[in-house]
């Protein structure tokens, strides 16, 4: 009785002498009593939801609003008072046939293909580096930080690296392809052109792969030995092992992992905006390099808005899906 | 999942883990894996080698020649060798004043991020609550929505407080380390909480019978026990806000600019100069690793702990 009254005492202890009786005498104590008990935790979680509020909400419902207003340059200075364009923006950025829809729509396959090709590679190399470095041999703590270093590079110095790489006179990738593997005949470009969609790609993978691995070692680390040494009395070979014990025991983690993967993918500025500057070679010309373009090159922040929102609509769509469909199979396994 | 799997993820990831790792370690361990899978196993994971360690190679070796060689075709060996490299990346460009930029506002970021992140874990972690699984969830769901959408609005928010109250959140570094603070909150109030819970409950229900208040158990007793985790974390924090270059191109001006964006300085003179870009590339990249290499174990640990839940 002590103890749980105690446990929600007041920090300061200022009244804890009749907060702590018996039982409190009056209606109005026993009320205070219970905001300050079921108070506490809230008063705990304030300080970040504010913040939270303030820096993601707050700003997105302002996003939505913009997205239904014709905001330009001409009303940036006083931007609440820029006329309504109803559905204006939207009717623009959809429209297939226009100039504007029509970008729109290839930047959104660009970046579609571009998250299946980079989340599936990184998962793959993620996965099969961690189940290969699950048994312990010679040199496998060495592997684990060299695996790990691309993911603790800051993304831009990582980008600028493969951007130098990647220079048609002087890059390492044109010399290794062309004059030491003598795969190409001659040398090209990666930088423009349909190369750029690949070198995106490959850079991408680079970055997360280490994470996919990160996730996957950890969670092999919850699979219980006794599972493998069951199987392997009974016959089991470690290839079987991998397929009947493994794959499914990682069924979790995936599900989260891959999640996060697409989520940071197909929202991933900082690679294609490092790489290309504002403006992305068409190929490679992915939906958030494409949305800063509207905003702040051309200085139309309605239509940018517009195309955020429906971005957004789509991640939700996405993520909603994926959560039921792979809840239901866990349940159902 | 169980959750207890997480707080043995912790545990066990935790230095008291040492002495484990000797014989056969865990893994799948007993028998012998055939020459088939030792081979893939050499073949695979050398190749994995390459990849990570060839970009990590061009950086060093091409921060060590000088200008004209990087200029021309790509040579493994760099050869003459020069540290000149070093030396002029802090006069190109005002690397200096950048570095220091980044170091306040990710500092700072980090710092406020994991205080405000304690409480919030402490409270998920140790209270049951009205609410407890829209705020987890919401505080999540942060993490999808595109940056740039809530950029430009962000940015206008700034410029009106500022307008209003004489608070100079744009162009300051006080908007730049709020911005990077909220982002690292997720993950940070996400693996403090399963830290938190590997923290057994009978510690500070004892701290409570001998009379601390629940924010005096906190400090004496469950930030102590899960200490490695809280560094963890501020690593983490201090790597996000290090790196981030979509806020830092729209919130900064030319006092306030952070080294994410003034690193493409080098870039817009007359010359590219690929060696000192290299150079400051792996300048700017040594705290972070560092920090990270130093503290992967714990950082497994908490993502594991939050993922398999």
């Amino acid at each position: 009785m002590t103890v749980s009254l105690r446990r929600d005492a007041p920090p300061a202890g200022s009244d804890a002498g009749r907060g702590r009786g018996p039982a409190p005498r009056s209606r109005s104590g026993r009320l205070l009593q219970r905001i300050r008990k079921g108070g506490l935790p809230y008063l705990f979680l304030l300080p970040a939801l504010l913040l939270e509020l303030l820096v993601h909400f707050v700003p997105m419902i302002f996003g939505i609003l913009i997205s239904f207003k014709q905001l330009t340059l001409f009303f940036i200075r006083n931007w609440t008072g820029a006329p309504w364009a109803g559905l204006g923006n939207y009717r623009l950025v959809v429209d297939v046939h226009g100039a504007i829809g029509s970008a729109l729509l290839h930047s959104f396959v660009v970046t579609c293909a571009f998250t299946v090709l980079a989340v599936g590679l990184s998962w793959l190399f993620g996965t099969v580096a961690a189940i290969l470095t699950q048994d312990s041999f010679r040199g496998r703590g060495a592997l684990r930080t060299i695996f790990l270093t691309p993911f603790a590079l800051p993304v831009y110095a990582s980008v600028i690296i493969w951007a130098f790489m990647f220079q048609y006179n002087n890059g390492l990738v044109n010399e290794l392809l062309h004059n030491v593997l003598g795969i190409t005949s001659r040398p090209s470009f990666w930088l423009i052109g349909h190369n750029s969609f690949f070198a995106l790609v490959i850079i991408s993978i680079w970055r997360n792969w280490p994470f996919a691995f990160l996730c996957v070692m950890a969670g092999l680390q919850g699979i219980p030995r006794d599972l493998y040494e069951a199987s392997a009395i009974d016959g089991a070979g470690i290839w079987q092992q991998i397929r009947r014990i493994t794959m499914p025991s990682l069924r979790a983690v995936n599900q989260v992992l891959v999640l996060v993967l697409f989520l940071w993918t197909f929202n991933d500025f900082t690679t294609p905006f490092v790489l290309f500057g504002a403006s992305a070679p068409s190929p490679a010309d992915v939906v958030s390099i494409h949305i800063y373009n509207a905003s702040f090159i051309n200085w139309n922040f309605g239509e940018g808005s517009a195309m955020s929102v429906l971005m957004l609509i789509f991640l939700l769509l996405v993520t909603a899906v994926y959560l039921l469909g792979t809840s239901r199979r866990r349940n159902n396994a | 999942m169980p959750s207890g799997l997480g707080a043995g993820a912790a545990r066990r990831a935790g230095p008291r883990r040492r002495g484990r790792g000797r014989g056969r370690g865990r893994g799948r361990g007993l028998m012998a894996p055939p020459p088939s899978f030792i081979w893939t196993r050499r073949i695979v994971l050398t190749l994995l080698t390459l990849f990570a360690l060839i970009p990590v190679y061009v950086m060093v070796s091409s921060s060590l020649k000088p200008l004209q060689d990087v200029t021309s075709t790509f040579r493994w060996i760099p050869d003459p060798l020069t540290l000149s490299a070093y030396h002029d990346i802090w006069f190109t460009v005002p690397l200096g004043r950048y570095f220091l930029n980044s170091l306040i506002v990710s500092t700072s970021a980090a710092a406020a991020s994991v205080a405000v992140a304690i409480f919030a874990a402490y409270a998920v972690s140790r209270y049951g609550f009205r609410g407890k699984r829209i705020f987890t969830t919401a505080v999540l769901a942060t993490q999808m929505f595109p940056g740039i959408l809530f950029a430009l609005p962000l940015f206008l928010i700034f410029v009106s407080i500022g307008n209003a109250t004489g608070i100079p959140l744009y162009g300051s570094r006080g908007g730049l380390i709020i911005t990077y603070l909220t982002f690292s909150l997720p993950f940070a109030i996400w693996m403090l909480t399963s830290y938190f819970e590997s923290v057994p409950r009978a510690l500070d229900e004892a701290a409570l019978v001998d009379g601390c208040g629940p924010v005096r158990a906190l400090f004496r007793v469950v930030i102590p026990a899960a200490l490695p985790g809280i560094i963890a974390v501020t690593i983490y924090a201090f790597m996000t806000a290090w790196g981030e270059v979509l806020f830092a191109s729209v919130m900064t001006n030319n006092t306030t600019r952070t080294l994410a964006v003034g690193l493409a300085d080098y870039s817009t003179q007359n010359n590219v100069y690929w060696n000192q870009i290299m150079a400051a590339s792996l300048v700017v990249s040594v705290p972070v690793v560092a920090g990270f290499l130093l503290m992967q174990r714990y950082l497994v640990a908490g993502l594991t702990s939050g993922a398999v839940k």
